[in-house]
Order: C-alpha cells, then structure tokens, then sequence
C-alpha cells in the first residue's frame, strides 16, 4: 500500500443547526477542498458517514445528494453506515481505496441531525444499536449500555461507586474545560464536579452531564496519495495505521469493561503503525459518556485495567498532562452528531499536528489517535497519524 | 442449511417462560440468544435445548430516561445464566428507586414481558425478565 495523507479539513459549527444535513456536509466539504487547494471536480469519491437521515429527514441515498450539491453529481459515492463511528469507518475506508491506488483524492466525512428528532424519538433511533430482537424489548439504551458498564467496573475493581462517580464527574469538568477553547463545540463553558451532581439522572449511575449531547453538524477530510498531498499542501498529515473491528451483541462480550472490538481495533492501527501506546502524544476517543472515556483510555493502553479512573484524577489526562485526551472537548462538549463525530476527531487531530489549535493546542504534538465506538460496543475504528 | 432456532421461535417459547438456546455438539458450549452457529466455536451442529431459566446478575441500571414507547423508569441488567452465557433482561419485583449495587450476584429466575412493539419493531417484543430469589 502506499503513502495516504490528510490534506485538508473543514467542519460546521455543532450544536443545533436548522440546515439540512446535505447544507452542512457542503460547508465543511467546501472548507475541506478550499484548504487543500482543490476544486470539487478534483474530488473522485464521496465515503460519507451518516446513521439516521431517514429518521431526521425522511431522506435516504444521502451521498448522491450531498455530491450532486458541491458540483460532482457523477462520481461514486456511498453512505457509510457504523452507528456512532460511521463517519470514521467512511474515512478508514476512504485511507485504504486511497492506499490501493484505486483513487488519488477522496472526500470522506459524515453529517448529522439527531437534535431533529427530539429526546423520545432520537432515545429510540438510538436503541436500534442495540439487538433489535433480543435487547431492544427491555427498553435498553445507550446511557443505559454505559451505566451497566459503570456498575461493573465498580464492582470487578472494588471501587466504591461514590468515587467512581466523582471521577466520572471530573472527565466532563475536564472535556467541557477544553471545550471551551474550542470555536466550533456544541457546549463552551466551564462546569464543576457540583453541576453533575445536581443534573437529572438519565440511567443510574449516569447523571445527565455524564452524556454527551445529541447535536447537529458535519465534518469532512480530504484524503490525498501522498504523492499529490506533498504538492497541494506543506503540512500534511499522514495516515500512520487504522484498524477496524466488529464484536458480537452486548451479552455475548460479557464484560464490557474490556471492549474487545476496541482491544482488537487498535491492536490492528499499533501493528500497522509499529507504534505502541507509548508513542501516542494526544488521542480523541469515544467518551459518549464519562465512564466510557475510563475505560477507553484503559482499552487503547495508555493505562492499565482498573487505573484509568485514577489517571483522570491525577491530570494525566488534561492538555499538559502524560497523555491529553480528548483536547477537543470530547463528545462531551464538542458535540457528537453521530456520522460526523469520527471525521471531527480526524479534524482535530489534523489541527493539533499542524500545530494550529491555539489555547487548546498540545505543545509538540507529532503523532495522534482517533478512537470511535459505535453500536452495541460492536463497532470501533481507530486511527493513527503523524506528520 | 435452515435457521436453527428463530427470534420468533425463541419469543414463543420465552411468552411460556421456557428460555431456548443451542447446545454445540462439537463443543459442548450454549449460543444464547440463538444464533446461526455456535458462538465460541463456529460449528453449525447444534441442537435447540431448554435451558433452566436460572442465572446471577451481574450489572444493571435503572432507566430514567426512556426510549419512546417505555414508561420510566424501570431495571434493565444482565444476568451470567447457569449454563455460561449472559443475557441481557428487566430486573422485576425490585422496585426501581431502592435498587442499589447489592443487585450484582443476587440470584435470579427468569421470566418474561410482552411489550407490543412499535412500528421499527417488526411486531410484538418479547423481554426476558430477572426475578431474584431471597
């Protein structure tokens, strides 16, 4: 396979947005092929990542649609549909059609308008993640998957769950805290350990500031042969090692603590790297709830089973820290417009590398990871990149 | 080769509280829920058993914030069955409010609740419920 890399990349405001999801996968495309020195005919491919237009818009086929309105109509594209990492499978496949040879220049990304759907409704699209025969009837959700998780871990590390919970509370103090720097998140302000506590219960132990929003927005990447990358930009990114994994239904995992679509998934980008946790300087990873960014953080290796929890606590995690997570502000607080949340992952780590991130910037950043979860815990993609 | 043991085989059986799985014949293991062939190894020579309906909790939560259709809140939990596999079920005749993590490792007979679907669920849905006995 040869060299791919990142040449540019463009996304909208998260939050609540009255555009349609086409309108804001066109804006950040748009931004994407202007920062790489593009024209949208240059562009040979559309991967686009997307869980729910059907639900939000009564629309389906969205690819065409969203080619056909930046001026390409006539070039393959395809919806990419892995429940909340939909928009980083699309770009994981995009770097692989790339590496192939098969295309020079591809643009891969996702969009999302789960706040059109409300509370009840986007509660339920959600659950269809889960086994529609044989968990959905007891009306699981996804708060409820990661609170089962946060129950567990407790127990299996004999953690007394006042504690848990307070770590827990200090991952969303800390991703809204980055948050804040960041122009683009869904949420910009500070909270406290207290602000959790007080906010309504959504699955026990889950308070609702231990979830990340539904939002609305779109983010999209240009991939490029690092062939091309080198005469369209000066700062590429280039893709290191990606992995990819599907694991069977909740149950069937038995612990969940462990995520072994994870575990496999990020063995696979290491290997292909021949890197190892190590090396890593910042990561953007899955932290749909708090408990989810501990565990996450233990899975990816960057802390042993049990300790990611005292890692949070100890600042390992801030920007500054061992190991930055999530300096974006996470799913947290940057928003998780599900199909787009993988391609605004790519997007920050881009901008870490290339150094352009500001008062949210991680200082000598050179090699990053992206790590998103999707589904019943049954669907996780990780990337790796350097400059 | 015909499907084993269907969803809508399972859902009958579990609407008269009888929980169906397959027993491997190459490696003795049970694929609960059904599946096509056996979880851990793959082989599809399996046979359809009833399983004794016991098992021990090993998570749970309580929804309070539901999906559309489910009046909250309720006890969601999975329960390690005495033959290995873990499921996934409602935790009944705890009342939702006195929950706490004393229901890890309580043990549980199993039942079931009918709810009557919506129009994603391709008809009725059948939960598995956990009783626990003290």
């Amino acid at each position: 396979m040869r060299e791919v890399a990142v040449v540019g990349v463009g996304m909208t405001q998260f939050g609540p947005s009255e555009k349609t999801n086409v309108e804001l996968f066109s804006e950040a495309a748009m931004d994407a092929i202007a920062e790489s020195n593009l024209e949208p005919k240059d562009v040979q491919a559309l991967f686009l990542g997307n869980v729910f237009c059907g639900f939000e818009e009564g629309q389906v086929t969205l690819s065409a649609f969203a080619a056909a309105d930046i001026g390409v109509p006539y070039i393959p594209t395809t919806r990419f549909e892995g429940a909340c990492a939909s928009g980083s499978v699309a770009i994981r496949d995009a770097y692989m059609w790339v590496a192939s040879g098969a295309y020079d220049i591809v643009l891969a990304g996702g969009t999302e308008k789960a706040l059109a759907m409300g509370t009840a409704y986007a509660t339920r699209t959600f659950a269809m993640g889960s086994d529609s025969r044989y968990e959905a009837p007891t009306g699981i959700t996804f708060p409820g998957i990661f609170a089962m998780m946060a129950h567990l871990y407790a127990k299996k590390y004999g953690i007394p769950l006042e504690q848990l919970k307070e770590q827990m509370a200090m991952v969303a103090v800390k991703n809204h805290h980055n948050g804040t720097f960041h122009p683009k998140a869904h949420f910009r302000k500070e909270i406290t350990i207290q602000d959790v506590y007080k906010s309504i219960m959504v699955a026990d132990p889950l308070q609702l500031y231990d979830c990340c929003p539904f939002s609305d927005g779109a983010a999209a990447i240009i991939i490029a042969s690092a062939e091309k990358a080198k005469k369209l930009t000066d700062k590429p990114v280039y893709f290191a090692g990606a992995g990819q994994c599907s694991a069977p239904p909740l149950p069937n995992q038995k612990d969940i603590t462990l995520v072994k679509a994870r575990q496999a998934s990020a063995k696979q980008a290491y290997d292909m790297a021949g890197l190892s946790p190590n090396d890593i300087d910042i990561c953007e990873l899955h932290d749909c709830f708090t408990i989810a960014e501990i565990v996450a953080t233990e899975n990816l290796g960057f802390f042993d089973h049990g300790e990611g929890c005292k890692g949070v606590e100890r600042g390992e995690t801030q920007i500054g820290g061992r190991i930055p997570i999530n300096p974006s502000g996470g799913l947290k607080a940057r928003g998780h417009p599900i199909g787009a949340t993988g391609a605004a992952q790519v997007y920050e780590i881009a901008k870490q590398l290339r150094g352009e991130c500001g008062e949210r910037q991680v200082e000598g950043a050179k090699t990053g990871m992206t790590d998103t979860l999707g589904a019943d815990l049954c669907m996780v993609c990780n990337m790796i990149f350097r400059i | 080769m015909e499907y084993k043991l269907t969803a809508k085989m399972f859902a009958e059986a579990l609407k008269e509280n009888r929980l169906l799985g397959l027993k491997c014949n190459r490696c003795g293991a049970y694929t609960v829920p059904p599946k096509k062939v056996c979880l851990e190894c793959a082989s599809e020579d399996l046979e359809v058993v009833e399983l004794s309906g016991w098992g021990q909790i090993q998570t749970f939560t309580v929804i309070q914030v539901p999906p559309e259709g489910f009046e909250a809140p309720y006890i969601v939990g999975m329960a390690e069955l005495d033959e290995g596999p873990w499921l996934m079920g409602n935790i009944v005749g705890v009342d939702p409010d006195e929950a706490t993590m004393d229901l890890i490792g309580k043990r549980v007979k199993l039942g079931h609740k009918i709810h009557p679907g919506d129009k994603f669920s391709a008809g009725e849905m059948v939960a598995v419920t956990f009783s626990p006995q003290t």
